[in-house]
């Protein structure tokens, strides 16, 4: 029990320390992140639309990042008319 | 050439006013002229720090909007006639400041000015980015606390990508100022150190002011610290801090080690 005290009586601010390293690391990846996902968004959408009419709120971009290996899946929805105009026009 | 300086923290009440007023009056002293310019709008309170509330006819929305001209705006200090101060709007509400206003008024201000201290508002919205927006230098205010120290990472990754010097693709320079520092209870690890904070941070060290009485009591008289009370410990940090802002070598005041040589080698280490 004394022990316990005295380990306690080291203070809260390693415990600070602590915290802030963890929540900022993670903090500052997502942040990152957010900004290089809607600019891969706005550049993978303007290329796809330069071939066929799309619904820009059809259109999904996720990354997910892993210990070694990340993935980026994005996902588009075209409309089956814009598809057809645009195999006719090839 | 001119420069202009915001000082900013993301977390409202850590001292930026204080230490906007404190380093432009510390500048002005050292015979640099210096305009502190005031953008919490509709909260102002720069010109209460600085004794100057009852001298403020015009305002900085006044002159984004063309109502005032410049000098019309601004309040000369009058105690060292190199301070000025250019105060926000109480009534306006914080939308009436355009991008192109502001940058229309920094620029005019450059011109008069060697330094250009823009006091930024709490938070991350539209004041404080325009306060940050045209500056070359930043002052982050840090408390030793969790939630100061991060929203000090927040505020320091919209330096780096909202600033127009960051979107040229050059870098801002930051600096932190540690402001409300107890070194005694660092010492008994109730209080983050400052070692722990730079490194957190990772940014260079401006200054480490400590915990005073004496800075209520120069905000109490409408005075800066730098001026009202020279040789107290926070005045001597901000004065040195001011230096090293000037890009003189200025050793940096660590409060608590100066206690422990002060003892041991007496006056002589000061």
């Amino acid at each position: 029990m004394n022990l316990l005290k005295f380990l306690r009586s080291r203070g809260s601010a390693p415990v600070a320390r602590e915290r802030l390293q963890i929540l900022l690391s993670h903090e500052r990846k997502s942040l990152g992140q957010s900004d290089l996902l809607a600019t891969l968004r706005e550049e993978i959408l303007a290329v796809i639309a330069r071939h066929v009419t799309l619904d820009p709120d059809k259109v999904e971009v996720k990354m997910d990042r892993g210990g070694t290996v990340s993935t980026l899946e994005v996902d588009i929805e075209i409309p089956n008319s814009a598809a057809a105009i645009a195999a006719a026009s090839a | 050439m001119s420069k202009v300086l915001v000082v900013t923290s993301g977390k409202g009440g850590v001292g930026k006013t204080t230490s906007t007023a404190a380093l432009g009056a510390a500048l002005a002293e050292a015979g640099q002229n210096t305009v502190v310019v005031d953008f919490d709008v509709g909260l102002r309170n720069l010109d209460l720090v600085l004794g100057a509330e009852r001298r403020v006819v015009y305002d900085l929305i006044n002159v984004v909007q063309g109502v005032a001209k410049l000098p019309q705006a601004l309040i000369r200090d009058k105690r060292i006639d190199t301070l000025s101060l250019l105060p926000a709007s109480q009534t306006r509400d914080k939308d009436a400041l355009t991008e192109d206003g502001v940058a229309r008024v920094i620029a005019e201000l450059r011109e008069k000015f060697d330094w250009v201290i823009c006091d930024s508002p709490a938070g991350i919205e539209r004041g404080a980015i325009l306060a940050m927006r045209f500056a070359d230098t930043a002052v982050i205010v840090t408390n030793p606390e969790v939630s100061s120290v991060r929203d000090s990472d927040r505020i320091i990754g919209m330096l780096d990508s909202k600033t127009e010097k960051a979107q040229r693709g050059e870098r801002i320079e930051k600096h932190i100022l540690i402001t409300r520092y107890d070194a005694a209870r660092a010492a008994r690890g109730e209080m983050l150190k400052i070692d722990d904070v730079l490194e957190i941070l990772s940014i260079p060290l401006l200054g480490v002011i400590p915990e005073s009485q004496e800075v209520l009591r120069a905000s109490n008289l409408g005075s800066p610290i730098t001026l009202s009370n020279k040789t107290s410990a926070p005045a001597r940090a901000y004065i040195a801090a001011a230096r090293k802002l000037r890009g003189e070598q200025a050793t940096i005041d660590m409060p608590g080690s100066r206690r422990l040589f002060g003892k041991l080698f007496g006056r002589r280490a000061a």
